[in-house]
């Protein structure tokens, strides 16, 4: 099909598309109304459960199905391009050359800043049932945090600093952890990842039951999973080549 | 009238598609599937904004009681962005396995090529 | 006061949408990509979503761009001349 065809068929799309967003955008309740039935359900259940972060409760707790959905897909978009980044037959790694070095400054102010982007990382992490954040961001935080070596100083120095083979043992484990704590709700609670452990009081760090441990869960595999991705496109951009043909 | 943040929404969906089907290359696809995803996360967003309510975290400033924002569909849309990167990075690894058998990345000229 | 923030907010989201797809060059886009994200979470924070503006400042101002940028250089490699 020509650039022209393609064009003109995704007008007429396109066209049919937005009369009917138009349509079910008139019909919506207006923005910024205070008609939200969802709401008023879930703040009660997350007061009800002693969890301050209400989104955290609902991933974690009231959702948490959901959450377990999302984490497998993760894990397999990890294993499918790791497996689509995977050496071929006609590759191989190319020993890594210096390569330009970075300026001192900027190596000083990513040696300082790895550091305190890791303890952010694991802050917002341990602290998601009470103040907004959770496994996923800070997880994914962290991941950044990790590859700050790499900006600072080089693909070497990432590569030391980063086994890889802990990283994917890690995000099996933060997966292996969610699915474990779901079954011992069932045998202790009575239904798959219900929230058995003591609740605590509101605000305080040990309380909210299973959700601060499945925020944990789930930090530990999205910060090893990203890892693991980002391991793949490097390796692919800094060592990876085809062997000349013949 | 259509208020504005939906109408934005459906804008960057559709914007998202148009970059799709005028792409030279299929990364710069890859970009405007991920511009056509955060499309919908703006749509989820403003269904539950509340004008005068603040964020669903309780804490000592908001005490239990206060109006605060929909909460579930933060929640959909949280866990939306992280899987949306890690889709992004599967079409990315598809696009280099594409460079690496054919030697281009260009969509037009890739119909022409029999493997 | 607060919904001009939120139009505001929205209108710079459109047009930093617009100039990401519109940027051909896929590596001058993944830098657009980043600003993009950065403005998407100052909307979502805007929006009463400290979640979600968390979550998409990691991701995608930080994780994306990144990957499209080692994409680009290990594509480089294997691309032909170019017509």
């Amino acid at each position: 099909m020509t650039r022209t065809a393609r064009t003109i068929v995704f007008g007429v799309g396109a066209l049919c598309l937005g009369v009917f967003l138009v349509l079910v955008f008139l019909r919506m309740p207006e923005f910024g109304g205070s008609r939200h039935a969802y709401r008023d359900a879930s703040v009660g259940a997350a007061l009800r459960q002693v969890t301050p972060n209400v989104v955290a409760s609902i991933n974690f707790d009231q959702r948490a199905l959901d959450t377990l959905g999302e984490e497998i897909i993760l894990f397999g978009s990890v294993i499918g391009a790791a497996t689509l980044l995977r050496l071929g037959e006609h590759e191989r790694r190319r020993p890594l050359t210096p390569g330009e070095s970075v300026l001192p400054s900027t190596r000083l102010l990513g040696y300082l800043l790895l550091p305190v982007l890791v303890l952010l990382g694991l802050d917002v992490i341990a602290h998601g049932h009470l103040t907004p954040g959770g496994g996923f961001q800070g997880g994914v935080v962290l991941a950044s945090g990790v590859h700050l070596s790499y900006l600072a100083g080089s693909y070497r120095a990432l590569r030391r600093l980063r086994p890889l083979d802990w990283y994917n043992y890690a995000e099996a484990l933060g997966a292996g952890a969610f699915v474990a704590l779901g079954c011992a709700g069932m045998v202790a609670g009575g239904a798959f990842l219900a929230n058995f452990l003591p609740h605590g009081q509101f605000t305080q760090l040990f309380s909210t039951g299973t959700v601060a441990v499945l925020s944990i869960a789930v930090g530990v595999a999205v910060t090893a999973g990203a890892v693991v991705l980002l391991a793949q496109f490097l390796e692919q951009a800094m060592a990876v080549q085809a062997e000349e043909a013949g | 009238m259509i208020p504005f943040a939906y109408a934005v929404a459906g804008y960057l969906l559709l914007l998202g598609c148009y970059g799709v089907v005028r792409s030279h290359d299929l990364v710069h696809t890859t970009v405007c599937v991920s511009v056509a995803q955060s499309g919908t996360y703006v749509l989820l967003l403003t269904v539950g904004y509340q004008r005068g309510a603040t964020a669903p975290v309780f804490g000592s400033s908001t005490p239990p009681g206060t109006p605060v924002v929909d909460p579930v569909v933060q929640a959909l849309t949280l866990t939306d962005i992280v899987v949306g990167a890690t889709v992004t990075a599967l079409l990315l690894a598809l696009a280099l396995q594409v460079a690496k058998r054919h030697g281009t990345v260009d969509p037009d000229q890739l119909n022409s090529l029999r493997g | 006061m607060a919904e001009l923030i939120v139009v505001l907010a929205l209108a710079l989201v459109a047009v930093a949408g617009t100039v990401v797809v519109r940027t051909r060059d896929p590596a001058g886009q993944a830098v657009v990509l980043g600003g993009y994200g950065l403005l998407l979470s100052v909307l979502f924070v805007v929006l009463q979503a400290p979640d979600v503006a968390l979550s998409q400042v990691a991701v995608g101002a930080a994780v994306v761009p990144l990957m499209v940028l080692l994409t680009i250089r290990a594509i480089g490699r294997y691309q032909g001349p170019r017509r």
